[in-house]
């Protein structure tokens, strides 16, 4: 019964592998890696790791790939053609050399363990409790640099990502065409719903830029 | 199942991805394929985690899970900010850092 469970979740987590490489279209590229994630999430539980498998599906095919979707629809993700390089011959074969080589050093290696089904089942092994224990024990260091390293990720994808006003031409002629718009409009105190701001006294052409302006100064 | 198909379907994954990111234009699927070498990794992990019964490596693949997330948000910030500048999204063009 595992086995037949295993060659299908392994059948499907390589369809959805191929298929994010192969397909065309960058949408049905990312409908692709959430069949592999799912199908990863099942090897997960067969290898009894059901935390990892649950982080897996809720985290993964859940929020990241909701982000990888509003990013396609953004960017408008039509197909692309082929590359012009040398690597569109180059890159199979390579990844072809990568796998061989992998696959003798998975069939010539010393280690005992990989042909047998696995160290003996303790009841427990892979539950949340356990893995949190673990978290907040032998490895509290790791947690704790991941989390502060989210925290950067999530604060630089907000810096980057952040409309500028000042940088890109169209802006620019945008606020020629148009002086009477406050600074605010757009940035971060907007969306937070602090409109009540009065007009800035300053003249158009002197307009301050919007991370300068004092925000709290002006109400 | 032996271990050893684990490894063998991690080791299949993992070219994939490689595949990708070698022949892949877009930025956003180069992006996709390194999650693919992230997830065979994984994979790799709780493996051997299964094999010598210590939950290390499960600990360990959470952790790339993370890792894989800040270069997802970050990787896609980029790629917004590209395309609010009208910049090409192709990896093939976009080679000013190229020596």
């Amino acid at each position: 019964m595992s086995a037949v469970l295993f060659f299908i979740a392994a059948i499907g987590a390589i369809t959805g592998a191929v298929g994010v490489v192969m397909l065309g279209s960058q949408f049905y590229s990312v409908l692709a890696l959430v069949i592999h994630l799912v199908a990863l999430a099942a090897l997960f539980l067969l290898l009894r790791a059901e935390f990892v498998a649950a982080a897996q599906v809720i985290v993964y095919a859940g929020a990241v790939m909701v982000l990888y979707v509003f990013v396609v629809a953004y960017v408008g993700g039509g197909d692309e053609e082929a590359t012009r390089s040398g690597l569109r011959f180059l890159g199979p074969l390579l990844a072809l050399a990568l796998a061989v080589e992998l696959c003798v050093a998975l069939l010539g290696t010393a280690l005992k363990g990989i042909s047998s089904k696995g160290a003996r089942f303790v009841p427990g092994f892979g539950t949340p409790a356990d893995i949190g224990k673990l978290f907040l024990t032998k490895f509290l260091l790791p947690f704790e640099l991941a989390s502060l390293l989210l925290l950067v990720a999530a604060v630089g994808a907000i810096v980057l990502a952040r409309r500028r006003r000042g940088l890109e031409p169209d802006e620019e002629r945008e606020a020629r065409y148009h002086p009477r718009l406050p600074a605010w409009v757009g940035s971060m105190a907007e969306a937070g719903g602090l409109t009540r701001f009065e007009e800035p006294p300053a003249p158009p052409a002197a307009e301050p830029e919007p991370e300068s302006a004092p925000i709290g100064s002006q109400s | 199942m032996a271990i050893g198909w684990y490894l063998a379907v991690s080791a299949v994954i993992f070219s994939i991805g490689a595949a990708g990111v070698l022949v892949r234009r877009s930025p956003l699927v180069v992006l996709l394929c390194l999650e693919l070498m992230l997830n065979a990794a994984n994979l790799a992990l709780v493996a051997f985690s299964r094999m010598w019964g210590s939950e290390d490596g499960q600990v360990f693949a959470l952790i790339v899970m993370v890792i894989a997330a800040c270069e997802v948000t970050v990787g896609l910030g980029l790629i917004v900010a590209m395309y609010r500048r009208r910049m090409p999204l192709d990896v093939d063009d976009l080679r000013e850092l190229q020596g």
